[in-house]
Protein backbone atom coordinates (compact mmCIF):
# COMPACT_ATOMS: atom_id res chain seq x y z
CA UNK A 1 0.00 0.00 0.00
CA UNK A 2 1.33 3.41 -1.01
CA UNK A 3 0.69 5.13 2.35
CA UNK A 4 2.59 2.42 4.18
CA UNK A 5 5.44 2.52 1.63
CA UNK A 6 5.68 6.31 1.98
CA UNK A 7 5.77 5.99 5.76
CA UNK A 8 8.51 3.35 5.78
CA UNK A 9 10.48 4.97 2.96
CA UNK A 10 10.61 8.41 4.58
CA UNK A 11 11.20 7.07 8.09
CA UNK A 12 14.30 5.50 6.54
CA UNK A 13 15.29 8.88 5.05
CA UNK A 14 14.76 10.66 8.36
CA UNK A 15 16.74 8.03 10.22
CA UNK A 16 19.73 7.72 7.89
CA UNK A 17 20.17 11.24 6.56
CA UNK A 18 23.20 12.57 8.42
CA UNK A 19 24.80 15.91 7.64
CA UNK A 20 21.70 17.83 6.66
CA UNK A 21 20.05 18.15 3.26
CA UNK A 22 22.93 16.94 1.12
CA UNK A 23 23.32 13.89 3.29
CA UNK A 24 19.66 13.16 2.64
CA UNK A 25 19.83 13.33 -1.14
CA UNK A 26 21.59 9.97 -1.68
CA UNK A 27 19.19 8.23 0.72
CA UNK A 28 16.13 9.90 -0.85
CA UNK A 29 17.33 8.89 -4.34
CA UNK A 30 17.75 5.35 -3.09
CA UNK A 31 14.26 5.14 -1.61
CA UNK A 32 12.44 7.02 -4.37
CA UNK A 33 14.13 5.15 -7.24
CA UNK A 34 13.82 1.71 -5.64
CA UNK A 35 10.06 2.19 -5.16
CA UNK A 36 9.87 3.72 -8.65
CA UNK A 37 7.95 6.74 -7.33
CA UNK A 38 9.44 9.39 -9.61
CA UNK A 39 12.18 9.41 -12.22
CA UNK A 40 15.73 10.44 -11.46
CA UNK A 41 15.43 13.50 -13.71
CA UNK A 42 12.26 14.74 -12.03
CA UNK A 43 13.90 14.25 -8.65
CA UNK A 44 16.81 16.43 -9.75
CA UNK A 45 14.36 19.19 -10.74
CA UNK A 46 12.67 18.81 -7.41
CA UNK A 47 15.96 19.15 -5.54
CA UNK A 48 16.43 22.47 -7.34
CA UNK A 49 12.88 23.55 -6.45
CA UNK A 50 13.46 22.56 -2.79
CA UNK A 51 16.69 24.52 -2.80
CA UNK A 52 14.89 27.60 -4.18
CA UNK A 53 11.87 27.49 -1.87
CA UNK A 54 12.08 28.21 1.84
CA UNK A 55 12.27 25.55 4.50
CA UNK A 56 14.33 22.41 5.16
CA UNK A 57 15.18 20.69 1.86
CA UNK A 58 14.41 17.25 3.26
CA UNK A 59 10.92 18.31 4.32
CA UNK A 60 10.30 19.90 0.93
CA UNK A 61 11.31 16.73 -0.91
CA UNK A 62 9.19 14.52 1.34
CA UNK A 63 6.13 16.75 0.84
CA UNK A 64 6.63 16.73 -2.92
CA UNK A 65 7.16 12.99 -3.32
CA UNK A 66 4.25 12.21 -0.99
CA UNK A 67 1.95 14.60 -2.79
CA UNK A 68 2.94 13.32 -6.24
CA UNK A 69 2.24 9.73 -5.19
CA UNK A 70 -0.84 10.00 -3.00
CA UNK A 71 -2.13 13.57 -2.91
CA UNK A 72 -2.63 15.45 0.35
CA UNK A 73 -2.65 12.41 2.69
CA UNK A 74 0.53 11.16 1.01
CA UNK A 75 2.23 14.53 1.50
CA UNK A 76 1.18 14.55 5.15
CA UNK A 77 2.45 11.02 5.82
CA UNK A 78 5.79 11.49 4.03
CA UNK A 79 6.44 14.82 5.78
CA UNK A 80 5.56 13.45 9.21
CA UNK A 81 7.72 10.38 8.57
CA UNK A 82 10.80 12.39 7.59
CA UNK A 83 10.49 14.63 10.67
CA UNK A 84 9.62 11.99 13.26
CA UNK A 85 13.00 10.26 13.75
CA UNK A 86 14.94 13.47 14.44
CA UNK A 87 12.14 14.76 16.66
CA UNK A 88 12.15 11.59 18.78
CA UNK A 89 15.94 11.28 18.85
CA UNK A 90 16.47 14.86 20.04
CA UNK A 91 13.79 14.46 22.72
CA UNK A 92 15.40 11.23 23.92
CA UNK A 93 18.81 12.90 24.00
CA UNK A 94 17.51 15.78 26.12
CA UNK A 95 15.32 13.76 28.48
CA UNK A 96 17.05 10.47 29.06
CA UNK A 97 20.45 10.19 27.60
CA UNK A 98 22.35 13.44 27.84
CA UNK A 99 25.63 11.62 27.95
CA UNK A 100 24.81 9.11 25.23
CA UNK A 101 26.58 11.13 22.55
CA UNK A 102 29.77 11.04 24.61
CA UNK A 103 29.62 7.27 25.01
CA UNK A 104 32.75 5.81 23.33
CA UNK A 105 30.79 3.13 21.47
CA UNK A 106 28.33 5.66 20.07
CA UNK A 107 31.31 7.84 19.15
CA UNK A 108 32.88 4.88 17.33
CA UNK A 109 29.68 4.31 15.32
CA UNK A 110 29.48 8.02 14.42
CA UNK A 111 33.19 8.05 13.47
CA UNK A 112 32.41 5.33 10.92
CA UNK A 113 29.21 6.86 9.58
CA UNK A 114 30.36 10.44 9.06
CA UNK A 115 33.20 9.80 6.58
CA UNK A 116 31.02 7.21 4.86
CA UNK A 117 28.24 9.72 4.20
CA UNK A 118 30.81 12.22 2.89
CA UNK A 119 32.03 9.60 0.39
CA UNK A 120 28.42 8.82 -0.59
CA UNK A 121 27.59 12.51 -1.11
CA UNK A 122 30.75 13.01 -3.19
CA UNK A 123 29.87 10.01 -5.36
CA UNK A 124 26.31 11.30 -5.82
CA UNK A 125 27.63 14.71 -6.90
CA UNK A 126 30.08 13.17 -9.38
CA UNK A 127 27.36 10.90 -10.76
CA UNK A 128 24.79 13.68 -11.12
CA UNK A 129 27.24 15.97 -12.91
CA UNK A 130 28.37 13.22 -15.29
CA UNK A 131 24.99 11.69 -16.06
CA UNK A 132 23.56 14.84 -17.61
CA UNK A 133 26.71 15.45 -19.65
CA UNK A 134 26.18 12.11 -21.38
CA UNK A 135 23.07 11.55 -23.45
CA UNK A 136 22.30 7.88 -23.13
CA UNK A 137 19.87 6.76 -25.79
CA UNK A 138 21.02 3.64 -27.71
CA UNK A 139 24.65 4.62 -27.64
CA UNK A 140 25.89 6.98 -24.92
CA UNK A 141 27.18 10.20 -26.44
CA UNK A 142 28.71 13.16 -24.71
CA UNK A 143 26.59 16.31 -24.92
CA UNK A 144 28.96 19.17 -25.71
CA UNK A 145 26.37 21.76 -24.65
CA UNK A 146 25.98 20.17 -21.22
CA UNK A 147 29.74 19.83 -20.69
CA UNK A 148 30.36 23.47 -21.60
CA UNK A 149 27.43 24.68 -19.52
CA UNK A 150 28.58 22.63 -16.50
CA UNK A 151 32.11 24.00 -16.82
CA UNK A 152 30.72 27.54 -17.13
CA UNK A 153 28.53 27.16 -14.03
CA UNK A 154 31.35 25.59 -12.00
CA UNK A 155 33.76 28.40 -12.91
CA UNK A 156 31.17 31.07 -12.00
CA UNK A 157 30.17 29.35 -8.75
CA UNK A 158 33.60 28.50 -7.40
CA UNK A 159 35.27 31.53 -9.01
CA UNK A 160 32.81 33.97 -7.41
CA UNK A 161 34.31 33.14 -4.00
CA UNK A 162 37.60 34.70 -5.08
CA UNK A 163 35.86 37.99 -5.86
CA UNK A 164 32.80 38.25 -3.61
CA UNK A 165 33.15 37.72 0.11
CA UNK A 166 30.72 34.84 0.40
CA UNK A 167 30.52 33.86 -3.26
CA UNK A 168 27.29 33.17 -5.10
CA UNK A 169 24.47 31.64 -3.07
CA UNK A 170 23.01 28.31 -4.24
CA UNK A 171 19.80 30.10 -5.26
CA UNK A 172 21.79 32.58 -7.37
CA UNK A 173 23.53 29.65 -9.09
CA UNK A 174 20.18 27.97 -9.79
CA UNK A 175 18.86 31.26 -11.20
CA UNK A 176 21.88 31.68 -13.48
CA UNK A 177 21.70 28.04 -14.58
CA UNK A 178 18.02 28.44 -15.46
CA UNK A 179 18.77 31.51 -17.61
CA UNK A 180 21.73 29.74 -19.22
CA UNK A 181 19.53 26.70 -19.91
CA UNK A 182 16.93 28.82 -21.69
CA UNK A 183 19.63 30.45 -23.82
CA UNK A 184 21.71 27.33 -24.59
CA UNK A 185 18.92 24.79 -25.14
CA UNK A 186 16.44 27.27 -26.64
CA UNK A 187 18.65 28.09 -29.61
CA UNK B 1 1.74 36.14 24.18
CA UNK B 2 1.14 32.48 24.84
CA UNK B 3 4.54 30.76 24.79
CA UNK B 4 3.30 27.90 22.59
CA UNK B 5 1.94 30.34 20.02
CA UNK B 6 5.16 32.36 20.24
CA UNK B 7 7.26 29.23 19.60
CA UNK B 8 5.05 28.24 16.69
CA UNK B 9 5.11 31.68 15.06
CA UNK B 10 8.85 32.25 15.60
CA UNK B 11 9.77 28.96 13.96
CA UNK B 12 7.18 29.42 11.22
CA UNK B 13 8.87 32.72 10.40
CA UNK B 14 12.27 31.02 10.29
CA UNK B 15 10.81 28.26 8.12
CA UNK B 16 9.30 30.79 5.76
CA UNK B 17 12.31 33.02 5.32
CA UNK B 18 15.32 30.74 5.11
CA UNK B 19 16.36 29.38 1.79
CA UNK B 20 18.94 26.67 1.31
CA UNK B 21 18.05 24.59 4.35
CA UNK B 22 20.23 23.30 7.17
CA UNK B 23 23.23 25.41 7.97
CA UNK B 24 21.67 28.57 6.59
CA UNK B 25 19.00 28.17 9.26
CA UNK B 26 21.34 27.81 12.20
CA UNK B 27 22.34 31.49 12.02
CA UNK B 28 18.68 32.57 11.86
CA UNK B 29 17.72 30.31 14.75
CA UNK B 30 20.62 31.68 16.77
CA UNK B 31 19.53 35.23 16.02
CA UNK B 32 15.90 34.58 16.98
CA UNK B 33 16.25 32.19 19.92
CA UNK B 34 19.50 33.35 21.55
CA UNK B 35 19.69 37.08 20.86
CA UNK B 36 16.10 38.27 20.54
CA UNK B 37 13.93 35.85 22.53
CA UNK B 38 16.65 34.62 24.93
CA UNK B 39 15.06 31.20 24.96
CA UNK B 40 18.41 29.42 25.09
CA UNK B 41 21.97 30.53 25.84
CA UNK B 42 24.81 30.69 23.36
CA UNK B 43 26.37 27.57 24.92
CA UNK B 44 23.13 25.68 24.57
CA UNK B 45 23.03 26.74 20.93
CA UNK B 46 26.46 25.13 20.48
CA UNK B 47 25.08 21.94 22.08
CA UNK B 48 22.16 21.94 19.65
CA UNK B 49 24.54 22.30 16.73
CA UNK B 50 26.58 19.32 17.90
CA UNK B 51 23.44 17.26 18.47
CA UNK B 52 22.08 18.30 15.07
CA UNK B 53 25.31 17.26 13.38
CA UNK B 54 25.52 13.88 15.10
CA UNK B 55 21.88 12.91 14.75
CA UNK B 56 20.03 12.16 11.53
CA UNK B 57 17.25 14.25 10.04
CA UNK B 58 16.80 17.89 9.07
CA UNK B 59 19.07 20.15 11.16
CA UNK B 60 16.35 22.78 11.49
CA UNK B 61 13.98 20.19 12.97
CA UNK B 62 16.59 19.12 15.51
CA UNK B 63 16.99 22.75 16.60
CA UNK B 64 13.25 23.43 16.76
CA UNK B 65 12.62 20.32 18.85
CA UNK B 66 15.43 21.24 21.26
CA UNK B 67 14.42 24.88 21.77
CA UNK B 68 10.72 24.00 22.05
CA UNK B 69 11.40 21.34 24.68
CA UNK B 70 13.59 23.70 26.75
CA UNK B 71 10.75 26.24 26.85
CA UNK B 72 7.65 24.17 27.41
CA UNK B 73 8.43 20.44 27.41
CA UNK B 74 6.79 18.10 24.95
CA UNK B 75 4.01 20.50 23.88
CA UNK B 76 6.63 23.21 23.24
CA UNK B 77 8.73 20.91 21.09
CA UNK B 78 5.66 19.96 19.06
CA UNK B 79 4.63 23.61 18.58
CA UNK B 80 8.14 24.62 17.43
CA UNK B 81 8.54 21.64 15.09
CA UNK B 82 5.09 22.16 13.54
CA UNK B 83 5.94 25.83 13.01
CA UNK B 84 9.17 24.88 11.29
CA UNK B 85 7.49 22.39 8.93
CA UNK B 86 4.22 24.11 8.08
CA UNK B 87 5.36 26.90 5.70
CA UNK B 88 7.41 24.61 3.47
CA UNK B 89 4.72 21.96 3.54
CA UNK B 90 2.12 24.42 2.21
CA UNK B 91 4.40 25.94 -0.40
CA UNK B 92 5.63 22.63 -1.79
CA UNK B 93 2.16 21.12 -1.73
CA UNK B 94 0.94 23.98 -3.92
CA UNK B 95 3.91 23.71 -6.29
CA UNK B 96 3.64 19.93 -6.63
CA UNK B 97 0.28 20.29 -8.41
CA UNK B 98 1.75 22.56 -11.06
CA UNK B 99 5.28 21.32 -11.69
CA UNK B 100 4.40 18.60 -14.22
CA UNK B 101 2.31 21.05 -16.29
CA UNK B 102 5.02 23.71 -16.09
CA UNK B 103 7.58 21.33 -17.56
CA UNK B 104 5.53 20.96 -20.75
CA UNK B 105 6.28 24.61 -21.58
CA UNK B 106 9.42 24.58 -23.75
CA UNK B 107 11.39 27.42 -22.16
CA UNK B 108 10.71 26.18 -18.64
CA UNK B 109 11.89 22.71 -19.65
CA UNK B 110 15.06 24.31 -21.05
CA UNK B 111 15.57 26.25 -17.83
CA UNK B 112 15.36 23.03 -15.85
CA UNK B 113 17.87 21.35 -18.19
CA UNK B 114 20.27 24.07 -17.06
CA UNK B 115 19.20 23.81 -13.43
CA UNK B 116 19.86 20.06 -13.21
CA UNK B 117 23.53 20.73 -14.02
CA UNK B 118 23.69 23.27 -11.19
CA UNK B 119 22.25 20.76 -8.71
CA UNK B 120 25.17 18.38 -9.33
CA UNK B 121 27.63 21.22 -8.72
CA UNK B 122 25.88 22.17 -5.45
CA UNK B 123 26.08 18.59 -4.19
CA UNK B 124 29.78 18.40 -5.12
CA UNK B 125 30.34 21.69 -3.29
CA UNK B 126 28.63 20.36 -0.15
CA UNK B 127 30.84 17.25 -0.24
CA UNK B 128 34.02 19.30 -0.73
CA UNK B 129 33.13 21.51 2.24
CA UNK B 130 32.53 18.46 4.43
CA UNK B 131 35.88 16.98 3.40
CA UNK B 132 37.48 20.27 4.42
CA UNK B 133 36.08 19.93 7.95
CA UNK B 134 36.83 16.21 8.24
CA UNK B 135 39.78 15.02 10.37
CA UNK B 136 42.54 14.04 7.89
CA UNK B 137 43.50 10.76 9.53
CA UNK B 138 43.99 7.36 7.87
CA UNK B 139 40.78 5.80 9.24
CA UNK B 140 38.20 8.39 8.14
CA UNK B 141 40.00 8.92 4.83
CA UNK B 142 39.97 5.18 4.08
CA UNK B 143 36.28 4.88 4.95
CA UNK B 144 35.49 7.91 2.82
CA UNK B 145 37.35 6.59 -0.25
CA UNK B 146 35.81 3.11 0.10
CA UNK B 147 32.34 4.67 0.37
CA UNK B 148 33.05 6.93 -2.62
CA UNK B 149 34.18 4.00 -4.75
CA UNK B 150 31.33 1.73 -3.67
CA UNK B 151 28.70 4.42 -4.27
CA UNK B 152 30.10 5.28 -7.73
CA UNK B 153 29.91 1.59 -8.68
CA UNK B 154 26.36 1.39 -7.32
CA UNK B 155 25.28 4.51 -9.26
CA UNK B 156 26.93 3.75 -12.58
CA UNK B 157 25.99 0.07 -12.70
CA UNK B 158 22.59 0.60 -11.05
CA UNK B 159 23.40 -2.02 -8.41
CA UNK B 160 20.67 -2.81 -5.92
CA UNK B 161 22.65 -1.85 -2.83
CA UNK B 162 21.33 0.99 -0.72
CA UNK B 163 23.46 3.80 0.69
CA UNK B 164 21.95 2.88 4.06
CA UNK B 165 23.73 -0.49 3.77
CA UNK B 166 27.02 1.34 3.16
CA UNK B 167 26.51 3.48 6.25
CA UNK B 168 25.63 0.54 8.48
CA UNK B 169 28.70 -1.31 7.18
CA UNK B 170 30.94 1.68 7.93
CA UNK B 171 29.43 1.94 11.42
CA UNK B 172 30.02 -1.78 12.06
CA UNK B 173 33.63 -1.63 10.82
CA UNK B 174 34.40 1.43 12.92
CA UNK B 175 32.79 -0.14 16.01
CA UNK B 176 34.69 -3.42 15.48
CA UNK B 177 38.03 -1.61 15.14
CA UNK B 178 37.29 0.41 18.27
CA UNK B 179 36.47 -2.73 20.29
CA UNK B 180 39.55 -4.62 19.06
CA UNK B 181 41.77 -1.65 19.97
CA UNK B 182 40.12 -1.32 23.37
CA UNK B 183 40.62 -5.03 24.13
CA UNK B 184 44.23 -4.84 22.95
CA UNK B 185 44.71 -1.87 25.26
CA UNK B 186 43.26 -3.82 28.21
CA UNK B 187 45.45 -6.87 27.43
CA UNK B 188 48.54 -4.64 27.39
CA UNK B 189 47.54 -3.12 30.71
CA UNK B 190 47.16 -6.54 32.30
CA UNK B 191 50.69 -7.61 31.31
Amino acid sequence: MIYFDLLIGFLKVGLFAFGGAYGAIPVIRDVVLSYGWIEDEMLTYMIAVSESTPGPIMVNLATYVGSSQAGFPGALIATAAVVLPSFVIVLLLIILLKKLLKNPYVQAVLRGMKPCIIGVILATGVYMVLRYCVISSDRPTVSLKAVLLTAFLAVIYFGSRKILKKGLSPIALIGISALAGVVVYGI
Amino acid sequence: MNILLDLFLTFAKIGLFTFGGGYAMISLIENACVERKRWITHDEMMDVTVIAESTPGPIAINCATYVGYKQKGLSGSIAATLGMVLPSFCIIFLISGFLDNFLEIAWIAHAFMGIRLAVGILILDAAIRMIGKMPKKPMPLTIMFCALLAMLLIDFFALRISSVTLMLTAAAVSLAIFMVKRNAGKADAEK
